[in-house]
Order: C-alpha cells, then structure tokens, then sequence
C-alpha cells in the first residue's frame, strides 16, 4: 500500500485527521524507532569497520559499538554481557539454541519438549531433530493458551535435555509461566531455552528470576531493525554449553562465526536501552489502547470471542474471532488497517492458524479471528477508527453471513449435515 | 493479496443479498460448504412456474472475498434465465470474468454447486406435485 490518505468519519464520528493506513500489526515486526535509527547511522559510514580488526582504530570503534550494545542487551534482560551472542534474527537463535543444546548434549539424552503453539523456528527446527533421531513431546495447551505444569513435570524423563517454551505467544500473546517452568527444569536438571522476541521490552524478563538458560531475541519486535538478533546463553548454574552451527571465523566465542553486523547490532542495543527506560510507561499505555479496543467492539458486537487467556498476556495484543464472518473478508472490508488474521485464506497453507486449533477452537473460530498488535506509535485516535472501522465491517458481513442469519434463528450449526469433503 | 476489481465491486455492492421463503412451493434452496472450511454459501432462486424462469435470485455467504464475489455473481447471471440454462453455468465462467488466482478456484466451485443444489431442490419440490419427465430426472442424477 503506497496511498497516504487521510481518513473521512464513515459513521458519522469524527476521526479527526487519522493518517492511512494505520499499522496495527507489531507482532510481525515493529517500525524502526527514529532514535534507533540515528544510533545506527554512523556506523554505516564513519565507523564501519570490522569489529574483529584488532589491530587498527577502526576495528576498537566497531568493537566497542558491539560491546555497549551486548551491555545494553544484558543491562535489559538481567544477564551478564558476555552471556549474549550476536545472530541474524531469532530464527538463528532458536535454531542456534536448539540444535546446538541437542547436539552438546546428545550423550546425556536425546529428548526435547515444547509447546504445539511455539512458533514454527521452534518447532520445524524439532521436527528436523526427530528424523536425526531426537524423541520431542509438543505439550499441549488449554483453551486460555497456556501449558500445564503438571504435563511438563510428567514429560520430563531421564533422556530430556531441553524444554524449550516461548515466553509470549506471537498470535495470543500469552504468556507462558516461564518462571515456573525454568524452576522445574532446573530441579530437575533439564536446560530450559525461551523465545523471548514478543516478550522482550514489553514485560520484564529476567533470565535470573525466570530461570532461563537459553533466550532468543530479535530487534525489530522491539523498535529496532530486521536481520539481526541475539541468543543469550547461560555461564553460570548452569553453565550452558552448545554447538556451533556455524563454522567460521570462531566470533562470538566460537558460537556464531560471521563477521558481526555492527550498525544492526548497535540499533539492537539502542532498541534495548529504550526499552529499559520506557517500558513500563509504554506496557501501561498499551494495555490503555487494547482495553479502549475490546471495549468498544465488545460493546458494539455480539458473537465475539477473545482467544486465548486476557490475564496472562502481552498489554499490546488482542486476540478475536467475529464469529460467522470469515477473516479474510474482514481484513478486505478494512483494508486501510494492517492487522493479520488466523483465517486459512491469508495463510500459505491454506489451513487456519495451528495456534488457535491448538487452544481448541472449532476451524470455524480460526476463520474467524484477527489479531491487533498495538505498539508504541499507535495512537488514541486510531484504535477508536479500527473499532468503528471494524464494528462496520462486521455488521455489514453479518447482514451477508447465512450462519449469522441461522444462528439468529435459533438453528444449532452444528447439526447441520456440512458437505466437507472437497473443500 | 490482491483482488480483481470485479471481486472488489462485489464485494462492496454485493448484488441480490438476502433470503427467499424457503418453505415456499416455487423457491429452491441451496446450502453449500461448511464453517470448517471458512465457506458456506446459501443461494435461492424464485421460479415462475409457468415458464421455468428464474425470477429472483437472492444469496448470502460466509467467505472470503472471493467467495462473495462468485456467488454475488452466480445471483446476477442466473436472475432472468431459465433452470436448464442456468445449469449450463460452469465455474470456469466464474473465475474467467472475476480473473480469479488458482487459489479461489474453489470459490467458483461452492458458486456452480450453489446454483445446482438451489435448482435440485426446486425441482425436488416440483418432482412429487409434477410428473417426473425423462429430462428432469436425468437433470437429478
């Protein structure tokens, strides 16, 4: 969408000067914070040397960018700096983490666990384990989202070496009981690896209090640029060893060869020191923006459902089916607001988000779904044009929606003889 | 991804929505997908007895754009024809004048299955008052 337009009030209210399209998807990625990108800048031209030149003053300045970020990094997430590993993303982190843990320690055990709502870096990355002969458990959720304890403990066996669980859920954004996990995996002797990239400057995470041993992290979830990520990985009780994954030059302590992407990484550090001094202001900001969100539309709309648990999750995420109305034809009736939906029509698949199934949602509640992520430029004024934008929307699928017609004339959809083969 | 403006005029100006008196004598109903499948489409058509014409057509649909978009189509192509000339609809139709991405085939699909299950069942009505003809039963098999 290239078209900057200013929005005309469609139902009568004013929404005064709202700028179009509005972006209200931040669990895909965030803009780039301004102040990022200023930090950036010069590293691309003044200061771009190679910060594994030792040897030389261009060299020490890209060196010593790299090593205030790794403070920063550390500074936000409760860890030492010589803890964090640079990568290209948290795809490279959680693999890095993975398969690196599962072959360091392939003489202990050959046993995983995760969650079958973890993201697919997580989960093509174990199914790619088990054809090398590694056993993984998917624990399963319930319908607020969250894994149980109790299955966790039951799963863990004599040949588990890692559990690993996201920290908060990129479509739900719940978030999981990472402390408690990281306690039981620790008594019992068991790595815990975490993706943290929806969690990470948006709730307090601290790999001491929680307990973790291995973190992925990305930048540009959190105001900062695409492309570059970083993996925590513990030093101490326990002192986590893994395998590189790839070979090299020997950087990051022989971890991560590859010459390190020194502006990325210094806009990925910058990202974390505006996290650090903001993120309590901005969650309690957000949450603001979502609860104004899902009042407006619970007040407005019938036959909504919120998916997965509203206690444990992230401020600036919500999570809704408008039941009998398919999600793709929504996104199309709003198509001046970046949202996403778990509607089988926008996935490449073709099938409806894994994630919701998970939580035990019919596919019809799948189709039905959008996801908001709101996220540090989104404004007052904007959430209350999605929500008027959107209760439109619906109403107007509604009076098209034969379910909708149905099920307001008391018939049960569900003994409804559906032709589904085919489809 | 992005639509035709065929798909994007039906989608903003649906044609025929809305609902016929299904236990009425001349009006075929046809209900077509599943809610799993993220499309269900209910066509009905009004047919004057005398000269088998479809004189209103009316739909509603669960879907996606597309889909819409085809069975906002199908109401439109079939109002003023005769059953056995809106039989001879193929999807294929469909997804020519909607220009229709190989990934919407099937909406054109639920769209020609509309039409023929909305057509099955008025005929369904009119086989036990009527005496079945050749032409008529070989339309059901």
């Amino acid at each position: 969408m290239s078209t900057t337009a200013v929005a005309t009030p469609t139902n009568g209210n004013a929404h005064a000067s709202v700028k179009l399209p509005i972006y209200m998807d931040n669990h895909a990625t965030t803009p780039v914070d301004p102040r990022v990108v200023q930090a950036m800048l010069p590293y691309y031209t003044e200061h771009f040397g190679n910060a594994a030149s030792r040897n030389h003053q261009f060299g020490w300045e890209a060196e010593q960018a790299v090593e205030t970020a790794r403070e920063q990094i550390a500074k936000l997430v409760g860890a030492t700096a010589k803890e964090i590993i640079f990568t290209s993303g948290a795809t490279e982190s959680d693999n890095l983490a993975i398969k690196g843990v599962a072959e360091m320690y392939r003489e202990k055990g050959n046993h995983i666990i995760t969650a079958a709502t973890e993201h697919k870096a997580v989960l093509d990355t174990c199914k790619r384990l088990e054809k090398n002969g590694y056993r993984v458990t998917y624990l399963p959720v319930g319908a607020d989202g969250l894994i149980n304890l109790e299955d966790l403990k039951r799963a863990i066996d004599e040949k588990t070496i890692l559990v690993t669980i996201m920290y908060a859920n990129n479509e739900i954004g719940v978030l999981q009981p990472v402390a408690e996990i990281g306690k039981l995996c620790h008594e019992k002797g068991v790595l815990f690896h975490t993706d943290a990239v929806q969690a990470i400057g948006k709730v307090p995470v601290n790999v001491i209090k929680d307990n973790i041993d291995l973190m992925s992290i990305t930048a540009h979830k959190l105001y900062g640029p695409k492309g570059v990520g970083a993996l925590f990985v513990r030093r101490k009780n326990p002192r986590v060893q893994i395998t590189a994954q790839i070979d090299g030059g020997g950087h990051e302590r022989g971890m991560r060869s590859g010459t390190l992407n020194v502006p990325n990484i210094v806009g990925l550090g910058k990202a974390c020191e505006l996290a650090m001094n903001e993120m309590a202001e901005e969650s309690k900001r957000l949450a603001y923006l979502r609860d104004r969100l899902k009042k407006k539309l619970e007040d407005n709309l019938d036959e909504i459902h919120i998916n997965g648990s509203m206690e444990h999750r992230l401020p600036g995420n919500l999570n809704m089916s408008f039941v009998y109305v398919e999600g793709e034809s929504l996104l199309m009736g709003i198509n001046d607001i970046a949202v996403s939906s778990g509607s089988a029509c926008t996935s490449a698949t073709l099938e409806p988000s894994y994630v919701l199934k998970a939580l035990g949602l019919g596919d019809d509640v799948a189709h039905s779904s959008i996801r908001f992520g709101i996220g540090r430029f989104n404004t007052e004024a904007e959430i209350d044009y999605v929500a008027d934008k959107l209760i439109d929307t619906v109403k107007k699928l509604r009076e098209l929606s034969p379910l909708y017609e149905m099920v307001k004339e008391g018939i049960d959809l569900k003994k409804i003889q559906w032709a589904t083969e085919g489809h | 991804m992005a639509y035709s403006n065929k798909v994007i005029d039906h989608y903003n100006n649906p044609r025929n929505v809305g609902t016929l008196d299904k236990s009425s004598s001349d009006v075929g109903t046809g209900l077509v997908g599943a809610p799993e499948c993220g499309d269900v489409m209910r066509l009905q058509i009004k047919v004057n007895p005398d000269t088998q014409v479809i004189e209103e057509a009316k739909f509603k649909t669960f879907g996606c754009g597309s889909a819409i978009a085809s069975s906002s189509l199908a109401t439109e192509w079939i109002k003023g024809k005769k059953v056995e000339d809106a039989l001879a609809i193929r999807n294929t139709d469909i997804v020519k004048e909607l220009s229709l991405p190989p990934v919407k085939i099937h909406c054109s699909v639920l769209a020609e299955d509309a039409i023929r299950a909305a057509i099955g069942d008025w005929k369904k009505k009119h086989a036990s008052a009527e005496p079945v003809t050749v032409e008529t039963a070989q339309a059901k098999a």
